[in-house]
């Protein structure tokens, strides 16, 4: 039998998102297909059909699937289906977005954001904000599931999968892309950076969280932001790492002024290592952090910044 | 237009939840029980559409036990006009409450359906969804704001880079995400106005909805925690530290 990954990409890049995917897939069924919709995005078939242990490569390029949208994926995707034991796509904002369609319309219960397999059909996955982890036996028939990516380790390359181009499914009509304001940054991308550096309420101002930019940009570090911080205004929506945010799992989180309330620490408990400054020492932060420091942040961020120059840690000054 | 607003009672927000030491799921018992944030935050956004003259009637629907009847009420003193109540004992999937809720939407025939991207108890994220592939519809999840006109409804959602703005044709699904607004406090005088609010009772039976679970909750359990690990005393001790675990490379 056979699993299908649906892949994450911009048309140009395939995210890692996807060979995270490609591993969780291959514990539930294999071997594993790749679906790429996009439009122009050859380039993507390509890196897709260069993944380890994936045998073939379903490319579907055509101008409306540019964007993705859930109502024209669910009906290509449904055109595909048929053969396949096991559906998944990563649980990022676009899986999240389609993937339920195309379980509703084949009346199979979907098997959201899922964290480990024990077996082919029993899954865990994480509820009530990481409070607790349920696991879940699937019932006969297809596997419809989203993947939490950072609890799964990258496929690897050297795959050699044929690509095969299928026809694009009937656009409904019911949805058209009017256009998108993506925060634009020469950081790594959150999800995939190998350090985070993430400010919360302590911060205090728009203004100040910019003093983070600075040592991210030493260490080559993705910014990342509280729920509260992104509430209070200080730094756009898609920063947000939490439950109902991103989850991040990189080689280290530096967590700036956030107390630690448990739906971000659900977003980056997973981390390799957790620094935490923060001036409460009873933050819950330092309940889970492997180094805390309790100091004021206007105080340790410039000490922190002069003592990785001191010490040439990092690019620039 | 007719706007229809699923709520679901949950576990309140701010209470920690236990997991019951058999594992056979989270303590309920005497525990305070809220509308769940993300839905409170939809009956806000179709009660500001009927305060702007653009929608004429708030339909507020939960899928629940008899006490989701309480949810019902606060969403009609924040300002809904009716509910309706579906009846069930024990939890329904988020599939099943798609199908319920069509059969609801084929019979009110609502222009717009508001609801919560997820409940903050299952994280299942996929009800808006479902219940938008089966209808046939349109969908806008994680709004972050919202324009009707006309035809059409305009959403900009929250997604993994920033917002993407999509229009969709109506009848269409819309789920909410935090920044939406800022869902009302209920006063006094239309808490007690509510009272008198028509709430309809239906059972899954007469919607002709099986809701029997599919999947089997084998157990539930406590996340792996990590333990806390050691206070440094100055920044230059922060850096040794993170240099030997080998992270600042």
């Amino acid at each position: 039998m056979t699993a299908l990954v649906i892949a994450e990409h911009d048309n140009k890049t395939l995210s890692d998102a996807t060979a995270k995917t490609v591993t969780a897939a291959a514990k539930v069924s294999s071997p594993v297909h790749i679906l790429v919709a996009g439009s122009d995005c050859a380039a993507v078939a390509q890196a897709a059909a260069g993944i380890a242990g994936v045998e073939k490569v379903l490319l579907a390029d055509d101008a409306r699937y540019a964007r993705m949208l859930a109502e024209t994926m669910e009906t290509l995707i449904l055109s595909v289906a048929e053969p396949y034991e096991a559906i998944l796509a990563p649980a990022t904002t676009t899986g999240k977005n389609y993937l339920p369609r195309v379980a509703a319309k084949l009346d199979t219960p979907q098997i959201s954001e899922i964290i480990a397999v024990l077996a082919p059909d029993t899954f865990e996955r994480p509820i009530f904000a990481g409070n607790a982890v349920e696991t879940l036996q699937a019932p006969a028939g297809k596997k419809i599931i989203t993947v939490r990516t950072t609890t799964f380790a990258a496929a690897g390359s050297g795959g050699s999968a044929t690509i095969e181009k299928i026809a694009a499914a009937p656009d409904p009509g019911l949805s058209s892309f009017v256009e998108e304001n993506l925060s634009m940054s020469a950081r790594p991308e959150l999800t995939s950076a190998k350090i985070v550096i993430s400010g919360g309420r302590g911060l205090g101002s728009a203004e100040n969280f910019k003093l983070l930019d600075t040592i991210a940009d030493r260490l080559g570090a993705a910014v990342g932001a509280s729920r509260a911080a992104v509430d209070a205004g200080y730094v756009p929506n898609d920063f947000q790492v939490g439950q109902t945010g991103k989850a991040v799992a990189p080689e280290l989180y530096l967590a700036i002024g956030i107390s630690g309330a448990i739906q971000h620490l659900a977003g980056m408990k997973d981390s390799r290592v957790i620094a935490a400054i923060n001036k409460d020492s009873e933050a819950p932060i330092f309940q889970l952090a492997d180094f805390g420091l309790v100091e004021d942040l206007f105080k340790a961020i410039p000490e922190l910044n002069d003592e990785l120059a001191k010490r040439g840690i990092g690019q620039k000054a | 237009m007719k706007v229809l607003v699923p709520v679901k009672r949950v576990i309140d927000f701010n209470l920690k939840v236990r997991v019951k030491a058999d594992q056979s799921g989270v303590e309920l018992a005497n525990v305070k029980m809220s509308m769940n944030p993300f839905d409170e935050i939809a009956v806000e956004e179709a009660i500001r559409l009927k305060e702007k003259g653009k929608v004429t009637e708030v339909v507020i629907v939960s899928i629940g036990p008899s006490q989701a009847q309480d949810t019902i009420r606060t969403a009609l003193a924040m300002g809904g006009d009716r509910g309706i109540l579906v009846k069930t004992d024990g939890p329904v999937e988020p599939l099943a409450v798609a199908k319920l809720l069509k059969a609801i939407c084929d019979a009110e025939k609502p222009g717009l359906v508001l609801t919560g991207k997820q409940a903050i108890d299952s994280d299942a994220n996929q009800t808006g969804q479902m219940l938008a592939a089966l209808l046939g519809w349109g969908q806008g999840t994680f709004a972050h704001s919202l324009e009707l006109s006309g035809s059409d409804v305009k959403v900009a959602r929250e997604i993994d880079g920033g917002l993407q703005t999509v229009s969709l044709r109506l009848p269409a699904v819309v789920t909410t995400d935090l920044r939406l607004n800022q869902p009302r406090y209920a006063s006094l005088p239309n808490i007690m106005k509510a009272k008198k609010k028509p709430i309809a009772e239906k059972s899954p039976a007469e919607l002709g909805v099986d809701v029997t679970p599919r999947f089997k909750v084998l157990k539930v359990s406590e996340p792996a925690r990590r333990a806390a690990g050691v206070k440094v005393k100055t920044v230059a001790e922060l850096v040794d530290k993170l240099a030997e675990a080998g992270v600042l490379s």
